[in-house]
């Protein structure tokens, strides 16, 4: 979606602000919410593409007010509702009042470095080869899906350079719909400065992206 | 977004609606029993505790002391950080990308705040902010003014956006002075913003 997640290119937002000796968390919830957001993770059933699209799928004004971990618990209780797993007059009473659905699994503590360890590796084995090869010329393709796309805004419709065939990849935009996770050949895409930002781009620098097969088209 | 710990001056006295509903959903999900709160505590003790950026300074030391080390980090970065046991969520997929005198790297998620937790632990807010995601890819030169670092015009940067489950971790160079430096003392010189590139390492009279 063209969502306030794609930030890639826009004005406004002021400089970066590193904060010195920065914590890992800055408030209790914020640690709550993060492990719960882990956690969840098994027994919600849902994966890291529909986690994301539930993150960047609210209004632009919302979202950028929010800070991150809120951005995250907001996701959070959103995919927990959309499943009936908790129900709003439950977190209005901050109690269960129903019975629990049946879930898949439990993150029980001998299994989080386990979990952790193991984490959600996303290539998948192919027969089949890819469509590119490293120096080729491609143009991200013109699109402008209205659910979860990992395609910037800032580079379609560009023409960039293939760096690297990465392997063969989940693609989230069906696996965010629940559509199968669909793998296709990715690749680093290399585009030049000013390709993406014309004439007042910085002619010393390149961007690129890992973009999937379906985003590209030759340019040669 | 906002940053929010520009808003931390607040009365710890008065929890805030955003606590009291964290706190809430905890309840209902501990009571359901979808999830163990000593799961809960152990999930932050590994991030705020035992996974962080000292991880992945180990590894560039060892690739700045150790040249078929280097190599094969620079090749397959994935198995090459599993051999110092780093692994996992977040770091499925490592791609190593080394600096020189004449390129530079940076890296950046515009789309939400993927990051190398396995070697980084996890982002700090600025990574995650706005301000760090909006200008990375558009003017990477003033972004490093930020941070305080300017590099000579004739350095090339490249810019790497972590689109995808890949994540990247930069290897920057090893600061002059430092011949025949063990490991561990290397390691000491390598800061986490110069292995995202927005930083260059601490040069050994840093250290003195």
């Amino acid at each position: 979606m063209n969502g306030p997640q794609d930030l890639g290119g826009m004005d406004g937002f002021g400089p970066v602000e590193p904060e010195p000796n920065e914590p890992v968390f800055h408030d209790d919830w914020e640690k709550r919410a993060f492990a719960l957001t882990l956690a969840m993770g098994m027994p919600g059933g849902w994966n890291i593409d529909q986690s994301r699209f539930a993150r960047e799928n609210r209004s632009p004004a919302e979202y950028w007010s929010m800070s991150y971990y809120q951005i995250w618990f907001a996701a959070l209780e959103r995919m927990l509702k959309e499943r009936a797993l908790v129900t709003d007059d439950e977190v209005v009473a901050g109690h269960s009042l129903h019975k629990p659905k049946p879930v898949p699994r439990v993150l029980s503590p001998g299994d989080v470095l386990k979990v952790l360890h193991r984490g959600g590796p996303t290539e998948r084995p192919t027969n089949t080869k890819p469509a590119f090869k490293p120096g080729n010329a491609v143009r991200a393709k013109n699109i402008n899906p209205p659910t979860h796309t990992r395609l910037p805004r800032y580079v379609r419709g560009h023409v960039g350079t293939v760096d690297r065939v990465i392997g063969f990849h989940v693609f989230p935009d069906s696996n965010a719909t629940g559509a199968g996770e669909n793998p296709q050949w990715l690749y680093t895409v290399r585009f030049e400065g000013r390709e993406l930002w014309g004439p007042d781009g910085d002619p010393t620098s390149q961007v690129s992206v890992d973009a999937w097969e379906s985003y590209l088209t030759p340019a040669d | 977004m906002a940053n929010d710990h520009h808003h931390h001056d607040h009365d710890h006295s008065e929890l805030s609606d955003t606590q009291l509903r964290v706190r809430a959903l905890e309840t209902v999900l501990t009571e359901k029993g979808y999830v163990d709160p000593a799961a809960l505590d152990l999930l932050i003790e590994t991030y705020e505790k035992k996974v962080g950026p000292r991880n992945g300074a180990r590894v560039v030391a060892r690739a700045w002391a150790n040249p078929a080390y280097r190599a094969r980090l620079l090749k397959d970065a994935t198995p090459a950080i599993g051999e110092l046991g780093y692994a996992g969520r977040q770091g499925e997929h490592i791609v190593a990308v080394e600096n020189t005198p004449t390129l530079h790297n940076m890296v950046v998620c515009t789309l939400c705040s993927c990051y190398p937790w396995p070697v980084l632990g996890l982002p700090p807010v600025w990574y995650k902010s706005a301000p760090y995601r909006s200008r990375a890819v558009a003017d990477p030169r003033g972004v490093l003014k930020d941070f305080g670092v300017t590099l000579p015009a004739s350095t090339k940067i490249r810019v790497w956006d972590s689109t995808s489950e890949i994540r990247y971790l930069v290897v920057p160079m090893r600061p002059a002075g430092t011949d025949g430096w063990t490991e561990e003392r290397l390691a000491d010189l390598v800061t986490r913003d110069s292995m995202i590139g927005t930083g260059l390492p601490k040069s050994p009279k840093d250290l003195a």
